[in-house]
């Protein structure tokens, strides 16, 4: 059970690994649209994941994750993203503050860094599939973080920090038995999208470059 | 409903109430007392109630005096708030939003502490991060939507990093506590620890260290305090350096007795007096540069933050012991000094150490109160922050004598950088005061901030030598409990 040729392994093995692939492209991509598509296909892998955690696990409160997060992720957040960029016009291209190829680099040295951390301090306890599942984790929350470095403007760091939480979400997941997933993922879920709200605020200062609540009832006003 | 959830959710109750009170009452600011002085006599009463874990709380000598402190700075802050609200020309909205998260925050700050279950400890930190949020980018100005993003983004990684370590921690214990809410309790955690994974333990405590540590605002993690002290309506400072920073420590120091537990995990004392002595050097040459009042008093709180986690990193009773009384007084002086920059800022329309001066002789209390509070912050006696100090140079001499050198130098460049700043904001010619419109315009004037100065520092000097023998054994039974 749960070794590598076993559905269980293989299909978490299969969808963790499309989750961290989606991240590479998150740090490739050079428009904020196809930054905002790439965030939402993971999301939609994401929640497939948790999906199929509750299935493995026989944990039908992982539906209720996996539902939310794809609710969130798949649908609602990128959503409003667009409906901001698209009111702001912000069709440009994203400032990146380290180029391309050296992120990706870089983005290969953290995965491989995530596999020398797990995998020795693993070998003890842990099931084989909660060491990749976490080992896949680490790595979607350093490239995330690598993300919220590499990219200069509010929306793609808040972006860097949406990947960040669904490795969390992804890690807390894999972890058979762990108390208060639901809870605690719909938390963080909280806080991002939080997040995303003060991004609406902060695009419009950075565009016009203030805060005056009548310019805000304007925009309001405009939807 | 038991007390500590009563504590909990008086104080969301509170919120709930202020975001739905109509502003053109103008009572917020009143209920907000109320609210506060309720929770006072609720954790006042929780001193008396049993130790012990139930449900998802617990109650110990460690955040006992937490809990206490905690509601006095929220009681004391909430008048000092009534005094200045008015000067902070809120409109209707963010006048709700303000006095709102402000309960809101009360409530998370109270749940962190209590909690048993690291989750629930973890969603009560989050919760806190979002009400501060709030209350650090009410104003609205780019000042203040800076000072609130760079607060979000950092804290943000922080408590995300502080998440999965959560994780990590359940994955090292689960094969000993299987599945269910104890795989997350605190003691359950540290009872099974010894037979735990040590190198999961381990990992969980490096996650865990740095991202509560962001939020605790030890160095190289703490450039987004000084931004939210300086830039935020002035009251919240009080409760962001008084309250929120010993809630993130006291999760550190929860996660370091669970790996403590393991003899063969990573030591958690050296991480600790690493990131204690980086920002008690740091901050103390910091110090000298500052020139905007509030974000030099943020930097003290740096300097005091990392002197306490050296105090844990250096482990035992007497060290833990000096360190919980640091934190307290910490709180108490600080949030006592920050009242007193706060009016003195709203009397002088500045922040800036230049144009706040001589406040000793034209507002006699209040400078005198905010002097004796920056001598008390320098480590001076008879406040609590001199016992702590001393007894923790003493027990670092006697363990770790090549301590000595580095801690004394921060403490002396530290202490003569505030005794400066204490000069230049009290003594000497008195500036022009200009007064914020409607500062202070309550009946008894500047009593709504010299009030609470002088309380606090009378509760700090007590609590450094006069404290009552059951407050005494119950830091004691703390110290005790980090081992």
């Amino acid at each position: 059970m749960n070794g590598f040729g076993t559905p269980a392994y293989d299909v978490s093995h299969l969808l963790g690994g499309g989750v961290l692939l989606l991240s590479f492209v998150l740090l490739y991509q050079r428009r904020i649209g196809a930054v905002i598509n790439g965030f939402a296909v993971q999301g939609a892998l994401l929640a497939c994941a948790a999906a199929w955690q509750a299935y493995v696990q026989g944990a039908p409160g992982l539906y209720l994750t996996a539902v939310i997060a794809f609710g969130a992720k798949a649908v609602a957040i990128p959503l409003a993203l667009r409906l901001l960029v698209g009111r702001l016009g912000l069709h440009r291209a994203v400032e990146t503050s380290l180029g391309i190829g050296a992120s990706l680099l870089a983005a290969i040295g953290l995965v491989g860094l995530s596999v020398l951390v797990v995998l020795p301090v693993t070998a003890g306890g842990a099931t084989p599939l909660a060491r990749v599942d976490l080992t896949i984790a680490l790595s979607v929350v350093l490239l995330g973080m690598l993300a919220m470095i590499a990219r200069r403007n509010a929306i793609s760091q808040v972006i860097g920090l949406l990947s960040l939480e669904n490795g969390l979400i992804l890690g807390a997941v894999g972890v058979a038995g762990m108390p208060l997933v639901v809870e605690l993922s719909t938390a963080a879920l909280v806080l991002v999208a939080a997040m995303v709200a003060a991004v609406v605020v902060f695009q419009i200062r950075e565009r016009l470059d203030t805060l005056d609540t009548h310019i805000l009832d304007r925009q309001r006003g405009d939807a | 409903m038991p007390l500590p959830w009563v504590l909990v959710f008086f104080a969301w109750g509170g919120a709930a109430l202020l975001a739905a009170l109509p502003p053109r009452l103008g009572v917020a600011r009143f209920v907000n007392i109320g609210v506060s002085a309720g929770s006072l006599v609720l954790a006042l009463a929780l001193l008396g109630y049993p130790h012990g874990e139930q449900g998802w709380t617990r109650i110990d000598g460690l955040n006992l005096p937490f809990v206490a402190v905690s509601a006095i700075v929220g009681l004391t802050t909430a008048v000092f708030s009534a005094g200045t609200v008015k000067g902070e020309r809120f409109d209707d909205l963010r006048a709700r939003a303000y006095h709102a998260s402000f309960q809101l925050f009360m409530g998370a700050q109270f749940l962190a502490l209590i909690g048993d279950n690291m989750g629930v400890m973890w969603v009560a930190i989050e919760i806190a991060t979002l009400a501060s949020v709030l209350m650090v980018g009410v104003h609205g100005t780019p000042a203040a939507v800076e000072a609130a993003w760079k607060f979000f983004i950092l804290c943000g990684v922080g408590i995300a990093l502080a998440l999965f370590g959560t994780t990590l921690l359940y994955l090292a214990a689960q094969p000993v506590v299987g599945s269910g809410d104890p795989g997350l309790s605190w003691a359950a955690l540290r009872a099974v620890a010894a037979s735990c994974d040590g190198g999961l333990l381990s990992l969980a405590f490096v996650f865990l260290l740095v991202g509560y540590g962001t939020k605790a605002g030890l160095v190289p993690l703490h450039s987004w305090l000084p931004d939210a002290e300086a830039e935020g309506p002035l009251p919240i400072c009080a409760v962001l350096s008084g309250l929120l920073l010993n809630a993130a420590l006291l999760a550190v120091l929860r996660a370091e007795a669970i790996v403590g537990a393991h003899p063969g995990a990573l030591p958690a004392g050296p991480f600790l007096i690493g990131f204690g002595l980086l920002s008690l050097l740091l901050a103390a040459f910091s110090l000298w540069w500052r020139k905007d009042a509030r974000r030099l008093f943020a930097w003290s709180s740096i300097e005091h933050v990392g002197l306490a986690t050296l105090a844990f990193g250096i482990g035992g009773a007497v060290a833990n012991l000096a360190g919980i009384l640091h934190l307290l007084g910490h709180s108490l002086v600080k949030s006592g000094v920050f009242f007193a920059v706060g009016a003195a800022a709203q009397i002088k329309r500045s922040q800036k150490v230049a144009d706040i001066g001589g406040l000793a002789a034209s507002h006699p209390s209040l400078g005198w109160g905010l002097a004796l509070g920056i001598a008390g912050l320098a480590g001076m006696p008879p406040f609590a922050l001199f016992v702590s100090e001393f007894s923790l140079v003493a027990e670092g001499a006697a363990r770790l004598p090549w301590l000595v050198l580095p801690v004394g130098l921060g403490l002396l460049v530290a202490a003569a950088a505030l005794i400066r700043a204490m000069v230049a904001l009290c003594l000497g010619v008195p500036t022009r005061d200009n007064p914020v419109e409607g500062a202070f315009a309550l009946p008894g004037g500047l009593l709504w901030a010299t009030g609470p100065v002088w309380l606090h520092l009378a509760l700090a000097a007590a609590l450094g030598f006069a404290a009552p023998a059951g407050f005494v054994a119950l830091l004691r039974e703390g110290a005790r409990i980090l081992g």
